[in-house]
């Protein structure tokens, strides 16, 4: 029966009952460090995890340099200074050993991987499961011909001691740790996220998929991901994030670098879900060479705070970048994102796609900077940016910078902010849906450029967590 | 017919948009089995009625009361007509874009029939709906009337109307816009879905609907009222005459 259903009608035929909010008790941490931020425990964290001395160096200059810096002076700085950086915990590990076969993994936290589905996941289609549960990766599984191919898809902690050169050859070439405040802090606590790497002309048919929870009050989570796609390979890695609700805030840096080498192809796919006080301040940069694609899909739905503009720098002739993004801001929320393309070659070409909603209040805000340097001809770029208000006290700001030093360029932008039409919910509340039906729908809808581009399980979820966030939005 | 069951019943509305009164006292009832015609030039307060039946906010019912098969129709939200088993066909079908044809149809059918009905059985009835309509399997995955043509737009109003079978369609003037192929192609839908335990109202402005779908009752409305009512061969007077001399006779009956 399941597999007369068409992906569409799979996706709509699910019914809202997407609710999280559990966490695994305090005592089944295995080590948490103490609250703050010192050399003392950056250097811990570096031993606890047997890294070569380069490492530990690297990450004590990351430290200097996160103390020096000042905070952004732009964005949302009012909620950025709320950062209370001493009253975090840098790194919490949920358990001593490592999971491979999911029968490793320990009870309390297959609990938790249950109730996200991932084990049926695994069952039907997954690829190899990167979960990050706290700062430490527990489960790691990747399919028999994945490693047969010869490709790597490991936490980073493992990649650093397993591949340890084609790390160290990679590793911060993207984001320099002085790139900003938070990559500094991220390269001084990283700890877990993704490394893959694809050998030249290797095509991985299905999404490496990895899914990333926090689950520590006042715990930084600090993942660090490295994909290296070698000359002539495809590789889409996806991570879904969801959080337990918290009391008090919780902050969230990542960085991940990508690397697409000369006609190769990277999509990297997430949805974040963080919970509604967690700050959301990401890193994430590619850079694209001759000939080579990498496209950002990026579904911003949770968090008090995200700031987070994936950026693609396309170096080499005819290479090509796409950042395709939704934000969802409810109440409390400001959700600041945008993407950066910078054209450094000729022929290469870019395309944005921005989706907001702001509702009960909730603020979005899109920031995107599209850059041609002199001697990249015959770039075309387009920008298009579409918010949706849901009522009168939301807000949607848009803050497009060209920086274009080169004539024979093609750009164009587009930008839009509409009212859910009371026309529209009548058209539909006239067929029997109900307002908050028919409100779910029209929003669903306005993110389906979005939505079809996720695998169905992924693209299910989103439209689960949409119609959570719709509940009771309309009376 | 040996007795008669009423669908709707109208008595004295009247109704305001904006401040502004557009109906001024419309009385009319429509029972089981029965095909209406609503006639009036531009402006007479057709679609006025027509939206106000179906429920939309912007029209305020300052008086006059609705049954609808026995309950208080004015007393429900438009989505509960909408189960109650009233439609609408849009004259002006409202674009929803992103959301699919057959995702919009299966969510509406679920809503009017209160619960999920097997996808295989659900295709299976939209199926033959779309064949007796002439409408392509691709209809299915366009967005709701999003870059529809005008006769698009009307096919799918009445390939909903197939779908939710209402007990009370209205139509406003689904027939404009459409050439003769597709004019007959929706009457024949309309045609289909009628039967002894529903109503139709068609508003319109042409005979040429009613060469199709043959209306027992033709109502003439004007400044808000219905001022003339007969059988069919009402609206073939009209054709021939235009919409003067019921004015002039209603003037003259001194009914204002």
């Amino acid at each position: 029966m399941v597999a007369e259903l068409s992906r569409d009608e799979m996706l709509h035929s699910v019914k809202a009952d997407y609710k999280y909010g559990f966490h695994m008790s305090e005592e089944d941490y295995a080590f948490k460090s103490g609250r703050g931020l010192t050399r003392e425990i950056v250097t811990q964290i570096s031993r606890m995890k047997n890294e070569p001395e380069w490492m530990l160096k690297y990450r004590l200059k990351a430290l200097d340099i996160f103390l020096k810096k000042p905070m952004p002076s732009w964005g949302n700085t009012e909620m950025l200074n709320d950062i209370d950086f001493a009253n975090i915990h840098y790194f919490v590990r949920a358990t001593e050993k490592q999971g491979r076969d999911w029968e490793e993994v320990p009870d309390s936290i297959k609990k938790t991987f249950d109730r996200l589905g991932i084990p049926e996941a695994e069952r039907k289609f997954l690829a190899g499961v990167t979960a990050q549960y706290e700062s430490e990766v527990v489960y790691h599984s990747i399919r028999e011909d994945l490693e047969k191919q010869g490709v790597v898809f490991l936490d980073m902690d493992t990649a650093l001691r397993e591949h340890e050169d084609i790390v160290r050859e990679h590793f911060g070439t993207v984001i320099p740790s002085a790139d900003n405040k938070f990559s500094a802090l991220n390269s001084a606590v990283w700890s877990g996220g993704s490394f893959v790497w694809v050998p030249a002309g290797v095509k991985v048919e299905i999404p490496l998929q990895a899914y990333f929870r926090i689950n520590t009050e006042n715990m930084g989570q600090f993942e660090r991901t490295l994909i290296i796609a070698e000359p002539g390979s495809y590789v889409h890695y996806i991570e879904g994030c969801t959080a337990p609700t918290y009391s008090s805030d919780s902050l969230h840096s990542a960085v991940v670098e990508l690397i697409a080498k000369p006609g190769s192809h990277i999509r990297y796919t997430t949805i974040q879900n963080w919970s509604n006080n967690v700050y959301n301040l990401v890193t994430k940069r590619a850079v694209a060479h001759e000939a080579a694609k990498v496209e950002w899909v990026d579904g911003n739905l949770g968090s008090k705070l995200t700031m987070k503009y994936p950026a693609i720098y396309l170096m080499g002739p005819k290479a090509h970048g796409e950042v395709l993004s939704i934000a969802f801001a409810g109440e409390g929320q400001h959700q600041d994102a945008g993407a950066k393309m910078v054209h450094l070659a000729p022929d290469t070409t870019s395309i944005i796609v921005s989706k907001s909603i702001s509702k009960d209040g909730g603020r979005t805000s899109y920031r995107g900077l599209v850059k041609v340097y002199p001697g990249a001809t015959n770039v075309k770029s387009s920008v298009r940016c579409d918010a949706l208000l849901m009522d009168e006290d939301s807000r949607s700001d848009t803050y497009p910078t060209m920086e274009i030093d080169e004539k024979d360029v093609t750009i164009e932008h587009e930008a839009t902010v509409s009212k859910v039409g009371e026309d529209q919910l009548f058209y539909l509340m006239s067929r029997g849906l109900t307002q908050e039906e028919a409100t779910t729908m029209i929003v669903n809808g306005f993110f389906e450029p979005f939505t079809k581009e996720l695998p169905l399980e992924y693209a299910v979820e989103l439209n689960r967590l949409i119609a959570l966030n719709m509940e009771g939005s309309v009376g | 017919m040996t007795s008669k069951t009423p669908i709707l019943q109208i008595k004295n509305l009247h109704v305001e948009v904006e401040g502004k009164e557009i109906l001024k006292g419309v009385n009319l009832t429509v029972n089981a089995g029965e095909v209406h015609a609503l006639m009036g030039r531009n402006g007479s307060g057709k679609s006025t009625l027509s939206y106000t039946l179906m429920g939309h906010p912007r029209y305020t019912v300052t008086s006059g009361s609705v049954e609808y098969r026995g309950q208080d129709l004015l007393a429900m939200s438009a989505d509960e007509r909408a189960r109650h088993g009233m439609y609408l066909a849009f004259q002006y079908p409202v674009a929803i874009p992103g959301v699919s044809v057959s995702n919009f149809l299966r969510a509406t059918v679920k809503a009017r029939r209160g619960g999920d009905i097997p996808v295989k059985e659900f295709r299976k009835e939209l199926k033959e709906c779309m064949a007796k309509l002439g409408v392509r399997d691709e209809f299915l995955s366009r967005y709701v009337n999003d870059g529809f043509s005008g006769g698009e737009k009307k096919r799918l109003e009445i390939l909903q109307m197939a779908m939710l079978k209402p007990e009370m369609a209205l139509l406003d003037e689904t027939d404009s816009g459409l050439d003769i192929d597709a004019l007959r192609t929706v009457a024949e839908g309309i045609n289909a879905l009628h039967n002894k335990d529903n109503a139709v109202l068609l508003i319109t402005h042409y005979q040429r609907m009613l060469d199709y779908v043959a209306p027992g009752f033709v109502h003439v409305m004007q400044g808000g009222q219905i001022v003339k009512s007969g059988g069919s061969e009402l609206a073939l007077e009209l054709e021939a005459q235009g919409y003067d001399w019921v004015a002039k006779e209603f003037a003259s009956s001194g009914a204002n």
